[in-house]
């Protein structure tokens, strides 16, 4: 709780709506030093120590919680102004975070499981006191009076908040390029996009910005970044993780889940992130298992299935090759492969743009310059103030998807649209569900290309959807998923496997994917 | 797979109109500026005519699935109670508010006297 420590910064709001700058940072980051200096292509990839061993050395006294934030914010300050990862950092809350850690540390108390770790949030989640834009200028200026169940979680655990990550508007990207605080670069190779929407969360992770991060996934939104990065993101079970204090995008999809160097520490996250919060009815009460020692399991004698849907045309050649040493390699640990069938993937696009704008519609009806963030100055009605503040406060993209869901829910169109799509959402997921008889993980390309080009896409909203082929289906059909490096492009760029499990099975989708981690592609 | 044969009426191909997206406009409280509505009319035919293969599938009796809760075996938990618990504090919800008078958010006029 000390939100208090936050410097209130009122929003600018100015007749043209609000400016699109990067929200007021404490410790302010000087901006443009480092990308006049560096090569445009230098990569920024560097590993964060795993969590095991920055525990010892807390624990021992070695490392002090406090000197370990100062030493994040210090390559923030270097290397974020090429990155744009972060939107605005917490210091406050976090060295005084780290300085409970080294009290405690010091007195040789117990320390909680993520003491004086430091991580970073997407800035789709709120925290107390903190800017919370989820990439959008609607929310300029908002500063949320609580905390997110999962921040909270992380906080309980004693991780070292360092601040809100960049992302797509209201979580709606697959590039990271509809912020509308400029896209996030990928830190392998910063022509490229890091993938979206978590696309701060992962770039952090994969630069050493933060030992793990926070994002949300809708279709695909922490897997995709993830596997663009080189990184490990999670996709917990529908209802695994409290979604409390997530700004909402399309509630039967939306899931909370970690990013991390490595998969035994994206499975710790998980641990401390999971359960049941009276205050998301859709929580699950299932009990959450030691997900670390889930991961630590070999992978021997699990029963992998591969559908020939995810390797069909408009696959890369490179990630194709990359996925097969994957299964090769998943194989000669003892894993059996066999063939399923999932012969209605190619209906998961489309149904899951239906579902998703749908929902998006009626979710962001709660914009409209009345509650928070942004107002459309000099409105002469109720009405006109509504539809100013929100033309003037949304991007292209979300009033895209806002007009298409809107549209779709419109009288003569719900039960040709809407309907329809809920139907096919159903064969989807039995579809999974008869797989999931048969064998206990399902191993895909998390995307059919490596990480584009900036601006490659982005002239074309259809072909930017299409790229989601992979990840939408699991996400229609609620079941858990882990994105796993899985080799490299000859040009560097990283490949992720997409490892799918049945609802509430992460910890198998952990050893599967700890295998394939193991195997050093 | 259920597959209907060619030649199936395609409930789904209807293109959008410059009145449809206007209508839509209203709905969303969204305005669009004259330069902006033929992107957006492109955009939503484009995306419309991809999304209309679902025609293509036969769904007939098929329960609609809005939420997958109902496939974890009742794994969500209890309903909590109906008491009345503490909340955040008004004056701090109110403080995040573009224009208020403490005690209620301020709009424009709505009713003429």
């Amino acid at each position: 709780m000390s939100g208090n420590h936050l410097r209130w910064c009122p929003p600018r709001r100015t007749a043209s709506g609000p400016q699109c700058c990067r929200p007021v940072i404490e410790g302010r980051i000087k901006e443009g030093r480092l990308s006049s200096e560096v090569k445009k292509t230098e990569t920024y990839v560097e590993k964060p120590k795993p969590l095991a061993e920055l525990r010892a050395e807390i624990i021992s006294g070695r490392t002090k919680a406090a000197d370990l934030a100062t030493g994040y914010y210090d390559r923030i300050a270097r290397v974020n102004p090429r990155l744009n990862a972060y939107l605005s950092l917490t210091k406050g809350r976090a060295l005084e975070q780290a300085e409970r850690v080294d009290a405690l540390a010091a007195k040789g108390d117990p320390l909680p499981p993520l003491a004086g770790v430091p991580v970073g949030i997407k800035d789709v989640l709120v925290m107390q006191g903190a800017p919370a834009t989820a990439g959008s200028k609607i929310l300029e200026g908002y500063r949320p009076p609580y905390d997110a169940t999962a921040v909270a979680k992380l906080d309980a655990a004693g991780a070292v908040l360092l601040g809100k990550l960049n992302c797509d508007e209201f979580a709606m990207g697959s590039s990271n390029e509809n912020s509308a605080y400029g896209p996030v670069r990928n830190p392998v190779d910063t022509d490229r996009v890091p993938g979206g929407s978590s696309g701060g969360s992962a770039a952090a992770v994969a630069a050493n910005l933060a030992v793990a991060t926070l994002g949300s996934d809708t279709g695909g939104s922490i897997r995709q970044p993830a596997s663009f990065c080189g990184v490990v993101g999670v996709l917990p079970t529908y209802g695994r993780v409290s979604r409390y204090g997530l700004i909402a995008f399309a509630s039967s999809l939306d899931r909370v889940g970690p990013f991390a160097a490595n998969v035994r520490d994206a499975a710790t996250m998980l641990g401390v992130i999971a359960g049941y919060d009276p205050k998301d009815a859709t929580s699950s009460a299932a009990p959450v298992p030691d997900f670390a020692a889930e991961s630590d399991k070999p992978a021997e004698g699990l029963r992998l299935g591969v559908p020939a849907e995810y390797f069909a045309e408009g696959l890369d050649d490179e990630v194709r090759a990359a996925i097969e040493s994957g299964i090769a390699a998943l194989k000669a640990a003892g894993c059996t492969v066999t063939p399923v069938s999932l012969p209605h993937t190619r209906y998961a696009v489309p149904t899951y743009y239906l579902v998703a704008t749908a929902e998006a519609s009626a979710n962001l009806a709660r914009f409209d310059g009345v509650r928070y963030g942004y107002r459309a100055p000099a409105s002469e009605s109720l009405s006109a103030l509504y539809s100013h503040s929100r033309d003037q406060g949304f991007g292209a993209e979300v009033k895209r998807r806002i007009f298409l869901g809107t549209y779709a829910l419109s009288a003569g169109y719900y039960d040709a649209y809407y309907l329809k799509a809920q139907q096919v959402r159903r064969l989807l997921a039995e579809e999974y569900l008869r797989a999931f008889a048969e064998v206990d993980a399902i191993v895909t390309p998390t995307s059919p290309a490596p990480a584009f080009k900036l601006g490659e896409k982005t002239g074309d909203p259809l072909a930017m959807y299409l790229a989601d082929i992979y990840t939408v289906t699991a996400s229609l059909a609620g079941i858990c998923g882990v994105a796993v490096p899985c080799g490299k492009t000859k040009a560097g760029l990283p490949v992720g496997m997409q490892v799918l499990a049945a609802h509430l099975r992460e910890g198998t989708a952990f050893r599967v994917a700890r295998a394939v981690e193991s195997a050093r592609l | 797979m259920r597959q209907k044969g060619n030649g199936e009426e395609r409930r789904m191909a209807a293109k959008v109109t410059v009145e449809d997206v206007e209508r839509v406009a209203e709905l969303a409280h969204l305005e669009l500026a004259p330069e902006e509505t033929p992107r957006m009319l492109h955009d939503l035919n484009a995306i419309l005519d991809y999304v209309a293969e679902l025609n293509e599938l036969d769904t007939s009796g098929v329960e609609p699935l809005a939420q997958v809760t109902e496939l974890l075996n009742a794994a969500t938990g209890e309903l909590r109670g109906d008491t009345v618990l503490p909340s955040l504090d008004r004056a701090v919800v109110m403080a995040q508010a573009p224009e208020t008078d403490q005690a209620f958010f301020k709009v424009p006029k709505v009713i003429e006297r």
